[in-house]
């Protein structure tokens, strides 16, 4: 369904130091530095997909996604999208696709959220009938009834956000591109979107591909993630595997009765330790948890135990150190 | 044809939002109207020789100016499209099934109509009705009223056309400023908005006659008093329709070439 393979992009920025100075000297000479944005992306997607797409900031993502919704055009590569290349065949390509972009906004501002939608209807010639259905899907699962009406000025964030996804959607396109739609969304609007987007994907088999930060995002939806840091394609594969890769540790916390004796149990290591409370970090590869928890109870009076995982955001973190970007 | 349709429509309910917008611009009409005829009407008593446009069409052709000023101003701008490309948002119009230079010519002669909607018939009407010698007269015969009303549109799509070139240029300078002051000034003397050409000095009068900008304003209500002959407007009206297909054909090259160009910064 979508067939990246080696697609390059690079950017000239123009850089000057600060200061008077150098401003001065930037109005006749410049100096440009190239900036490498992707470098050699190779990925395909097949459809019903939800494929997270993660990296830090400024790994290239965003290039990517423009790429894909046909607004840039690569310096080499090729990209296949349901037969199409988007930047060559853009007015009958983009028919099938939704973008969100979460930083920008396609709806009109002055005027009530509905009559974007119309307008929408009409610029993708949707007909009637089937406008009417998409739209009562959209306003069930979005949760919109209440906000439909209003400007798109009085909305809040995460109302605007849930009608920018609305929108994209109103032409029932196979393929979604969602370049960070819960960025500054409150726990429940990110829940819904979330909900949203597997609801999409379960009953019409639309393909996804999501750029987020926020990994719980990635948690609750993608099976597979695609990472990329600094313009290089670096893990595209199953969450679980990365998990397992990166995540073979876990946190234990134990409150017992006062006890001097450090406790020292192979395979683990101390966080924190005081005569009442410690933290142990285990490595699941070496010992087992429930083998801490004997060892733990034969050393110690107990009264208390907590078992957390490692939460995503610092399998991610460890993987950015790892591949250094 | 639709999607224009939809704009144009959505651009009225936009436009009748702004009430209190539109009884102001009135308002302001009616000042520069009568400032505008005052200043005139003392040259006209004051001069030794005769004026090449009597004062009777002069007060008609500052009216009508008045009252169609969506149609005729350049500086008459949609923030909304300078938005578009200095913010970056132009990525959701580029994700369009539509040719972007045929919706954006949509979008402003949507805005242009709606404004203009709201806004010309109560400055004609109370002109009509003013004291002389301020009144607004009638065109001398439906003829000339019907080729009035044809080259007033045939105008304001030829100005939409030339106002697409200052869109088009902000994507390379990313400030409307610049180009919205050469465009305005330049473009709205040569359309005779400041002095009407018949009254400028000769030479200038021929640079003013090359240019397309007098076709927009000075021609069609010129056409509606009467000083040009209908044979003459039947002429100007096919140098219009010249000059709008060219402008849409050179404006059209030059919207997709700056659309290859462009790149979507940031996140």
């Amino acid at each position: 369904m979508i067939k990246l393979e080696g697609i390059t992009k690079s950017f000239k920025v123009a850089k000057r130091s600060t200061g008077l100075r150098q401003a001065t000297k930037a109005l006749f000479y410049r100096e440009h530095t190239i900036v490498e944005a992707l470098k050699d992306i190779t990925f395909s997607i097949e459809p019903g997909e939800i494929v997270g797409y993660i990296g830090p900031n400024g790994a290239g993502k965003s290039t990517t996604i423009k790429i894909m919704s046909g607004i840039l055009v690569p310096d080499g590569g090729n990209c296949s999208i349901m037969g199409y290349t988007p930047w060559k065949n853009r007015v009958d390509y983009v028919k099938n696709i939704g973008v969100v972009f979460g930083q920008r906004s396609q709806l009109w501002w002055d005027v009530p959220v509905i009559d974007s939608f119309e307008l929408l209807k009409d610029i993708y010639n949707v007909p009637e009938q089937e406008y009417k259905t998409t739209l009562n899907l959209l306003i069930e699962t979005l949760e919109l009834k209440e906000i439909m009406n209003s400007p798109v000025r009085q909305l809040s964030l995460g109302q605007r956000m849930r009608c920018e996804i609305a929108a994209s959607l109103i032409h029932n396109p196979q393929i979604l591109f969602l370049d960070e739609p819960t960025i500054g969304l409150d726990a429940v609007s990110k829940i819904a979107v979330r909900q949203f987007i597997k609801t999409i994907n379960q009953e019409k088999g639309v393909t996804v591909l999501l750029t987020t930060h926020d990994m719980n995002d990635i948690e609750a939806l993608a099976n597979r993630v695609i990472l990329i840091g600094k313009g290089s394609l670096l893990y595209d594969g199953k969450i679980e595997e990365l998990k397992k890769r990166f995540g073979s540790h876990k946190t234990i916390t134990v409150d017992y009765r006062k006890n001097i004796n450090s406790i020292d149990i192979p395979g683990t290591s101390i966080i924190h330790w005081s005569p009442e409370h410690a933290v142990l970090s285990i490595d699941t590869e070496k010992i087992l948890t429930s083998e801490v928890i004997t060892e733990l109870s034969q050393k110690v009076d107990l009264l208390d135990v907590t078992i957390e995982s490692q939460p995503i955001e610092d399998v991610i973190i460890q993987l950015y150190k790892e591949f250094q970007i | 044809m639709k999607v224009y349709a939809s704009i144009l429509k959505l651009r009225v309910l936009i436009g009748m939002q702004y009430r209190s917008a539109a009884l102001a611009g009135v308002a302001t009409q009616f000042f520069w109207g009568f400032i505008s005829i005052m200043v005139f009407q003392a040259f006209y008593e004051h001069s030794s020789i005769t004026p090449p446009i009597s004062l009777q069409e002069l007060i008609t052709y500052i009216w009508l100016q008045q009252a169609f000023l969506a149609f005729i101003m350049l500086w008459f701008r949609d923030n909304e499209l300078f938005d578009l490309i200095t913010s970056g948002n132009i990525a959701y119009e580029l994700c369009r099934p539509t040719d972007l230079y045929g919706f954006w010519y949509a979008k402003l002669l949507a805005q242009r109509l709606s404004s203009a909607l709201l806004r010309f018939y109560p400055i004609l009407l109370v002109a009509f009705f003013l004291p002389k010698p301020y009144n607004m007269t009638l065109p001398p015969d439906v003829t000339t009223f019907i080729l009035f009303v044809i080259t007033l549109l045939l105008g304001l799509l030829l100005l939409v056309a030339i106002s697409m070139f200052l869109y088009i240029s902000v994507f390379v300078t990313l400030s409307p400023m610049g180009s919205l002051l050469i465009f305005g000034v330049l473009g709205e003397f040569f359309a005779g908005l400041i002095i009407p050409i018949p009254l400028m000095p000769l030479w200038l009068q021929k640079i003013a006659y090359v240019l397309p900008f007098r076709w927009t304003a000075d021609f069609p209500f010129r056409v509606y008093s009467g000083h040009i002959a209908q044979s003459d407007a039947l002429i100007g009206v096919f140098i219009q329709l010249g000059y709008l297909l060219g402008l849409l054909w050179l404006g059209k090259l030059a919207f997709n070439s700056v659309l290859k160009r462009v790149v979507v910064q940031g996140g």
